[in-house]
């Protein structure tokens, strides 16, 4: 039952994951919520982890969710649901390609859909930060001046475009850093 | 075939760190620049339909390059290479990682992480308001599926097949105004 519903849910995110891996986190939120698969904190820990590890976000969530909630096999399973979707419709959009000869790519309806699909990304993209502001991943006020600087870093490049922007608003050396900061903080 | 894609996408993947949009430019280099598997449009081609399509934008690359180059084989090669590594060091982490979360430091590490991914999340959607040419008016949309989702707890699958479905109608009217007017 429990590897049923794995496979449906991974099932569910790879076929509605529109907009790559960020936008994919809200929806794996809602799942992994509704079963009480993990706990939010440990949902944003594993964020954090799939930020810094190689590979899509996505197949790291998937195999992290599988592990602990049902060992190997429920990781081998939760991945295998979570790119099987794509599979389906990645390869009949190929062979419908190479026969349209690129067409579609005209076609209003396809352009449109895409357009609009793009900003209800931006705003699956906002929920999945917005539904993790609580009181379990926001502490205390430290945490919201550490929200602050990593915000101010990410965008800096945007104001000031050179080399040391571009170093200082990496994800994975803000992540660092915010964990020093953290154990600095909070480890004595 | 099977082995050089495997083996081509088996490395991307180990050396790409910041998911699907990271591996893009190293994919084209390998397979466009050094393997000549397809050319620069085509490349350009698939990173449309691999963001078009649902799921994971390095699977649906991998898919896409793996059927141009070697059929069925080819696909299982590459998406193979593509997510075989995440998975293994993902497993590694995970079976540590529930020893050690309860350790104090681990978890005053994770204390000062925590709202840095959410910022992770949030600061970027600036960027992509700007590249998608979001005007005052079409800021309704993303708006409104942020806030159904974050307080109405509707679930995303809804969101996304309403905005298909309502623009799929919308089109198919102004497209027949469009035509009776002339």
């Amino acid at each position: 039952m429990l590897y049923l519903q794995l496979f449906i849910s991974f099932f569910k995110i790879g076929l509605f994951g529109f907009g790559g891996g960020l936008a994919i986190l809200s929806l794996m939120q809602m799942e992994v919520e509704q079963y009480g698969w993990m706990s939010q904190q440990e949902f944003v820990d594993i964020v954090a982890v799939s930020q810094v590890t190689p590979g899509p976000i996505g197949i790291n969530c998937a195999t992290y969710v599988g592990y602990t909630t049902a060992g190997i096999c429920g990781s081998v399973l939760a991945t295998f649901a979570i790119i099987l979707p794509s599979l389906i419709i990645m390869l009949s959009i190929c062979k419908v390609y190479f026969w349209l000869n690129r067409r579609f790519q005209n076609n209003p309806y396809f352009v449109q859909t895409l357009r609009m699909l793009r900003f209800t990304v931006i705003g699956l993209i906002a929920s999945a930060a917005l539904m993790l502001i609580k009181p379990q991943t926001f502490i205390d006020p430290v945490s919201w001046i550490i929200f602050a600087a990593v915000c101010l870093f990410t965008v800096l490049p945007q104001l000031y475009k050179n080399k040391v922007t571009d170093i200082v608003s990496h994800p994975i050396l803000l992540i660092i850093a915010a964990g020093i900061a953290g154990y600095l903080i909070y480890g004595f | 075939m099977f082995f050089q894609l495997f083996w081509t996408y088996f490395k991307i993947g180990t050396f790409t760190l910041g998911g699907g949009y990271a591996m893009l430019p190293l994919i084209q280099r390998e397979v466009v620049d050094l393997k000549r598997w397809i050319d620069e449009e085509e490349f350009l081609n698939m990173i449309a339909l691999a963001q078009a399509a649902p799921g994971l934008i390095a699977v649906n690359s991998a898919i896409f390059i793996g059927w141009r180059v070697g059929g069925w084989r080819g696909v299982c090669g590459a998406v193979l290479g593509a997510v075989l590594p995440s998975f293994l060091i993902i497993l590694a982490i995970a079976m540590v990682f529930q020893e050690w979360k309860e350790l104090p430091a681990v978890e005053a590490v994770f204390k000062g992480v925590r709202p840095a991914v959410v910022a992770l999340i949030a600061a970027p959607l600036v960027k992509m308001a700007k590249s998608a040419k979001i005007s005052w008016l079409t800021a309704i949309i993303p708006i409104a599926a942020a806030l159904l989702i974050w307080l109405g707890h509707v679930n995303p699958v809804w969101v996304i097949l309403a905005t298909i479905i309502i623009t799929l109608i919308v089109c198919f009217i102004s497209n027949s105004s469009y035509r009776s007017s002339k």
